[in-house]
């Protein structure tokens, strides 16, 4: 048995999705080999070779697959699929982009999401926005699989060397282009892989006040986070989403400041080991997940947890 | 230029879904059922492709037994011009619903495909990539902005870093994220008008497809429980807990 692991990276080095995603594929028991498709993706296949437990790592280095335009890049990973029982892609917006078109050029079903690996054909995962676990068989010989990464610790991205091999495969469907990008920078850590989060709602009222919460991230070496809400009301941009269309986080602290705790956010944070919940209104759904609660108005708590940081 | 909306009928955003107790499957009795949020933006979205003069006709389409003509009359009243059932028993996977989606597109040639991103049930995020791949149709996924050019689309996606802008030639494929617009209610008068539009009822037979299971659910179960936290009074408590306690900062 075989699995390639599509690697999330940014050409020059690997992301911690494709750790996590390693992790999966060992449990599934099978010889792992990381896919690197990119541009420029040397050095992204340099590191992957490092990842503990590995046995090689394709690199298929082409303009074609700048910006892993699904078209592209979905026909490059079902040719070598071939030599491969499965096929597994971290759940980030590239991976729920371009497997399930994997999936179909197969012509197998797509497992979504799987949060644990019961053997090599069963898996967990969660449905209707987390308030419930399936247990799901696939009957596929080839299986396709989307790993969420928070249910899986990472292997370690060094002790490892395997062979690097180049793939010559050149797959240019022709039908798409890349226009533009706008890519938000901060010095903060990355929402899906920082230890503490903190994150506002609707009750920060204005972006501008987001600073706050800023201030105290900078402190604690945390993410800023926000809800739906925060984020349709323009607050802050879209990839600050938390939730079960945002991103699925589970630091060792999240701090929910002004959010009320919809169905749709819970799904994406009550895994965290510890969740703190900062909101004037005490019945507020929050409440419910939160380890430590706090019946306060924000703009008078947050300046306080501030300064007692 | 022809539109084409995929609709899902699923349990309503706001509802709770639990576990029956002896696991077998998720208690959908008497819950309220809607269009899939996500789907209800793709819907929106066409309409004003037409009032744009961009589109010239919407057609709704949605997989399932008869109860999911509710959701495809629920979209004729939100302005759609005509739907199609394609009845099957029960609920389908993603690779058959794109599947049968593929022979509509085959019947019907629309220049533009508009589907949700997600369905909030089985949360699977699948389909309308799934149908790219079954065209060979370019996708523009989790769309926050369309733009018709021609015989190009131009889609802004919501992705994990930010925004990316994509070129696509059509025929193409759009799954809306939740920003792309805000939809509209439908009106008393609208949804007596839909009445009247034409809805067609197809069998999979009819595509010239056989449904099959890929993936057989084993087992349903509540998420492990959180354990009960408790309120604290003040921030400075606050602080001690997460320092002496839980000894997640220091
Ligand atoms: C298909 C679909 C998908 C969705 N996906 C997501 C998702 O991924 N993520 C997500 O977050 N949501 C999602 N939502 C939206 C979700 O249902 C809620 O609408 C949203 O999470 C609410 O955000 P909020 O808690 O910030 O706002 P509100 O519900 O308006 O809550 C604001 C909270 O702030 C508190 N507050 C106000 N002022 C203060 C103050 N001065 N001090 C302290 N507290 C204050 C209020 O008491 C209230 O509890 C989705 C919805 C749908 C339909
Ligand atoms: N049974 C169905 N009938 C019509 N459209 C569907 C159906 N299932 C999925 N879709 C479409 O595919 C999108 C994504 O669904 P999914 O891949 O299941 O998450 C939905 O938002 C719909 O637009």
């Amino acid at each position: 048995m075989s699995t390639l692991v599509i690697a999330e990276h940014n050409n020059s080095g690997i992301k911690p999705a494709t750790l996590c995603t390693v992790a999966a594929a060992q449990a599934m028991g099978a010889e792992v080999d990381i896919l690197v498709a990119g541009a420029d993706c040397a050095g992204a296949g340099e590191a992957a070779a490092a990842v503990a437990g590995v046995r090689k790592v394709l690199v298929a280095d082409n303009a074609v697959y700048a910006h892993l335009l699904a078209e592209n890049v979905s026909l490059l990973i079902a040719e070598l699929g071939a030599d491969y029982d499965n096929i597994l892609a971290p759940d980030t917006t590239n991976g729920k982009n371009i497997m399930p078109r994997v999936a179909a050029l197969l012509d197998v079903g797509q497992i979504s999401d799987i949060i644990s690996v019961e053997s090599a054909d069963i898996f967990k995962r969660p449905i209707y926005a987390g308030n419930v676990i399936a247990t799901v068989q696939s009957a596929d010989a080839k299986k396709v699989i989307t790993v969420r990464c928070t249910a899986f610790d990472g292997v370690a991205d060094s002790g490892g060397s395997a062979s690097v091999e180049s793939v010559d495969a050149v797959h240019d469907a022709g039908i798409s282009s890349f226009v533009g990008e706008e890519v938000a920078v901060s010095d903060r850590p990355e929402l899906t892989a920082a230890s503490i989060i903190i994150s506002g709602g609707r009750g920060m009222q204005n972006g501008e006040n987001f600073h706050m919460l800023e201030s105290i991230a900078d402190k604690l070496g945390a993410a800023v986070g926000a809800s739906r809400a925060a984020v349709d009301a323009g607050f802050v941009p879209n990839d600050m989403q938390v939730g079960q269309t945002g991103k699925i986080v589970a630091p060792d602290l999240y701090i929910a400041v002004g959010i009320s705790g919809a169905i749709q956010h819970l799904a994406g944070m009550k895994d965290s080991k510890v969740i703190v919940a900062i909101n004037k209104d005490e019945d507020a759904p929050i409440f419910q997940v939160a380890d430590y609660g706090l019946v306060a108005d924000l703009f008078t708590a947050i300046p306080e947890l501030d300064a007692a940081l | 230029m022809k539109v084409l909306v995929a609709v899902k009928r699923v349990v309503d955003y706001n509802v709770k879904v639990r576990a029956k107790a002896d696991g077998s499957d998720v208690d959908l009795n008497n819950v309220k059922m809607a269009i899939n949020p996500f789907c209800e933006i793709a819907v929106e979205e066409a309409i004003r492709l037409r009032e744009a003069g961009v589109a010239t006709e919407v057609i709704a389409v949605s997989i399932g037994d008869k109860s999911c003509q509710e959701q495809i009359r629920t979209s004729l009243a939100l302005g759609a011009d005509r739907g199609i059932q394609v009845e099957t028993e029960g609920a389908v996977e993603p690779l058959v619903v794109a599947k049968l989606l593929k022979g509509v597109i085959e019947k019907e040639q629309p220049q533009l495909v508009i589907l949700g991103k997600q369905s909030i049930d089985g949360d699977n995020n699948q389909t309308g990539q799934m149908l790219g791949a079954l065209t060979n149709m370019p996708q523009g996924t989790f769309a926050s902005e369309l733009v018709v050019d021609g015989d190009k689309i131009t889609v802004t996606r919501e992705v994990d870093g930010g925004l990316q802008t994509l070129s696509l030639n059509l025929p193409a494929i759009v799954t809306t994220d939740l920003r792309l617009n805000e939809p509209r209610y439908a009106s008393l008068p609208n949804i007596m008008k839909a009445k009247k539009k034409q809805m067609d009822v197809y069998s999979p037979a009819d595509l010239g497809v056989e449904p099959k299971a890929h993936l057989t659910t084993l087992k349903v179960e509540p998420p492990p429980e959180r354990k009960a936290g408790i309120m604290v009074a003040s921030v400075e408590e606050l602080v001690d807990k997460l320092k002496n306690e839980a000894k997640v900062i220091s």
